[in-house]
């Protein structure tokens, strides 16, 4: 009965698929269309092949490992594709002649630029939270993931998002709201996922055999519910023709840019910081072998971003028709905000007391320890540039740019590379990484070139502000527009060169876990069957 | 009175306060006493069930 059901509605879906094909008003719409049709299509005749087939069940003694492996593929794959074109716009924007004429209006910067952001934040970003949440919420629930193949339906659905999203960006099919782009029917796909997502998350949360529920959990639940909400909000718009990709936001003026921004600084807030700080709270006193430090912090830690991040987005809005006290209260809460952030970095620091000589000997807990110190450095940065002071020095110019990269690169990137390096061992029954002393070359690798990223992005920034504000005696601009950017042009070298450190440090990265997975020795299995405590 | 104008003082005032409350009340809640204990068993999470599920026979603890 249920294959049934399952046979029609994919049989639908193709159908409609392929009158969309045939009505589309765009080519972004219409390769989408081709591309839905052929999926469910191919699905279709799959689930053809196998009906009348038994089904085995799955084995309910055992974690649900299988969608995290994929997890952890996916995150190494889109992580590599997301920095290459991060290192390709780098250089476009030192040598506009990389924007090839043979390609105008499909690989230049501005149709690259949202697919290099949204494949490190939601591709490489998101596919890690996913994969991480699944294994943390098991194995601290001490549960199997609840729903079954529902899991498969978020990893699989998640991928054809990202697909739809970054190709429909190289064909122009975006709604133009930064870290938002994706179209109307994109974003109802991912609200589809996204609710699956919350459902396997509590699912196991409520099935779960320990008591308490255990921290890492709040703040990943905590992303999956605000992201869901912001999502929802910030992409209220209406379709101008149901066959094709434009639509129009129901909000408009300042509110529009309200909303926009208070998405998008939550999109940090939970998307990179509550997200990730799950996987820190988990993957850290794991690596050290020890509890985190103070389990009291760590609540009065979540509940104090809780309560102040989401108010933190009109800071983005500093000298526009926002109302002045809006954004005064923007700047406020990014202030107070700092307090939290140090709280929870003090937090990860401390639990390794006692096990400080970890750090000569494991690079891998190297590694989350210095994601830590970017974590606290851009934490501190943020706030700071939030003040509206200096907000009039560093907006619109690079600094921003460098504050966004310290963070991502530092914290995001480098607590993701330390949980790939726990996982991969962990999840393919492997004794250990293949390589210790590649893993020390990935990190400075990587901490060298985010190191030539902000630096340059710094100066380049601060250069840029008073470029700009400077007047001579009679009050006149003394700096045009262009004049800023021939200036720019060696920092813009650097800070190409940092990302293809940061690069080469990732591709190290998977060489060394695809060996860890072919050539390492598999753990022993255990020799008598231990009775279960 | 326009409801902008009604909200924002709504806002500013009684929401404002049962908020910090809330969090107030937070803050007290995580240092009660005998919360050490448990706090103590629960960073201890991550360190037990590393290979599979608890059974279904066995009690919750």
């Amino acid at each position: 009965m249920a294959q049934m059901i399952k046979l029609i509605a994919l049989g639908l879906i193709t159908l409609c698929a392929m009158i969309a094909a045939n009505h589309a008003r765009d080519i972004a719409y219409q390769l989408h269309a081709i591309l839905i049709m052929l999926i469910a299509g191919g699905m279709f005749l799959w689930q053809v092949r196998r009906t009348g087939e038994d089904v085995t069940p799955a084995p309910m003694n055992e974690y649900h490992d299988g969608v995290i492996r994929a997890g952890v593929i996916a995150t190494a794959f889109w992580g590599i594709a997301g920095f290459l074109v991060g290192v390709v716009i780098a250089f476009q924007l030192a040598f506009p002649v990389l924007n090839f004429d043979w390609a105008q209006g499909y690989t230049n910067f501005g149709r690259l630029r949202p697919l290099h952001t949204s494949a490190v934040i939601f591709a490489f970003g998101g596919n890690a939270l996913i994969a991480s949440s699944f294994f943390i919420v098991q194995r601290t629930c001490a549960a199997r993931l609840w729903g079954g193949n529902l899991a498969w339906f978020v990893f699989w659905g998640y991928q054809l998002f990202i697909v739809l999203a970054a190709t429909g960006y190289l064909l122009g099919g975006t709604q133009s709201k930064e870290y938002a782009e994706p179209e109307w029917y994109i974003d109802i796909w991912l609200t589809i996922v996204w609710v699956a997502y919350l459902a396997v998350f509590v699912g196991t949360l409520i099935k779960r055999r320990e008591p308490h529920i255990y921290v890492a959990n709040w703040f990943l639940l905590s992303f999956i519910v605000t992201v869901a909400m912001l999502h929802l909000l910030n992409n209220l718009s209406i379709p101008v023709s149901i066959y094709g990709s434009k639509s129009v936001q129901v909000f408009s003026g300042v509110q529009d840019a309200m909303v926009q921004w208070w998405y998008g600084h939550n999109a940090v807030g939970f998307f990179l910081t509550a997200g990730f700080l799950g996987m820190m709270y988990y993957f850290i006193p794991k690596q050290a072998e020890r509890p985190v430090f103070s389990y009291k912090l760590s609540i009065i830690h979540f509940w104090a971003l809780i309560f102040l991040y989401i108010w933190a987005g009109p800071h983005h809005l500093h000298y526009t028709a926002l109302p002045d006290w809006a954004s005064t209260l923007g700047m406020v809460f990014s202030i107070i905000l700092w307090m939290p952030s140090w709280g929870g970095m003090i937090n990860g620091l401390m639990t390794l007391q006692g096990a400080w000589d970890k750090l000569r000997t494991d690079p891998v807990i190297r590694m989350m320890v210095t994601s830590l110190a970017f974590y606290g450095m851009s934490t501190f940065e943020g706030p700071m540039m939030s003040i509206r002071a200096v907000n009039s020095l560093s907006h619109y110019t690079d600094w921003t740019i460098g504050h966004v990269h310290s963070g991502a690169l530092g914290w995001n990137g480098l607590i993701t590379f330390g949980a790939l390096y726990y996982l991969t061992p962990v999840l393919w029954k492997r004794e250990r990484l293949y390589s210790l002393s590649l893993v020390s070359w990935h990190f400075w690798f990587a901490t060298i070139g985010i190191v030539l990223y902000a630096s340059s992005m710094w100066v380049t920034g601060i250069m840029e502000g008073l470029m700009w504000r400077e007047v001579d005696a009679n009050g006149f601009l003394v700096n045009s527009f262009a004049d800023t950017v021939s200036a720019k042009f060696p920092m813009y070298v650097v800070r190409g060169l940092g990302g293809v450190l940061f690069l080469a440090g990732a591709c190290v990265m998977c060489y060394n876990l695809w060996m860890t997975v072919k050539a390492s020795p598999a753990k022993a299995p255990l020799s008598t069957a231990v009775p279960a405590e | 009175m326009d409801t902008y104008s009604m909200l924002r003082e709504f806002a500013d005032s009684w929401m404002l306060l049962v908020l910090f409350t809330i969090f107030v009340g937070v803050f007290l809640w995580v240092i009660r006493p005998g919360s050490s204990a448990i706090h103590r068993d629960t960073a201890a999470i991550p360190f037990r069930n590393d290979d599979a599920p608890m059974g279904p026979e066995e009690d919750q603890r």
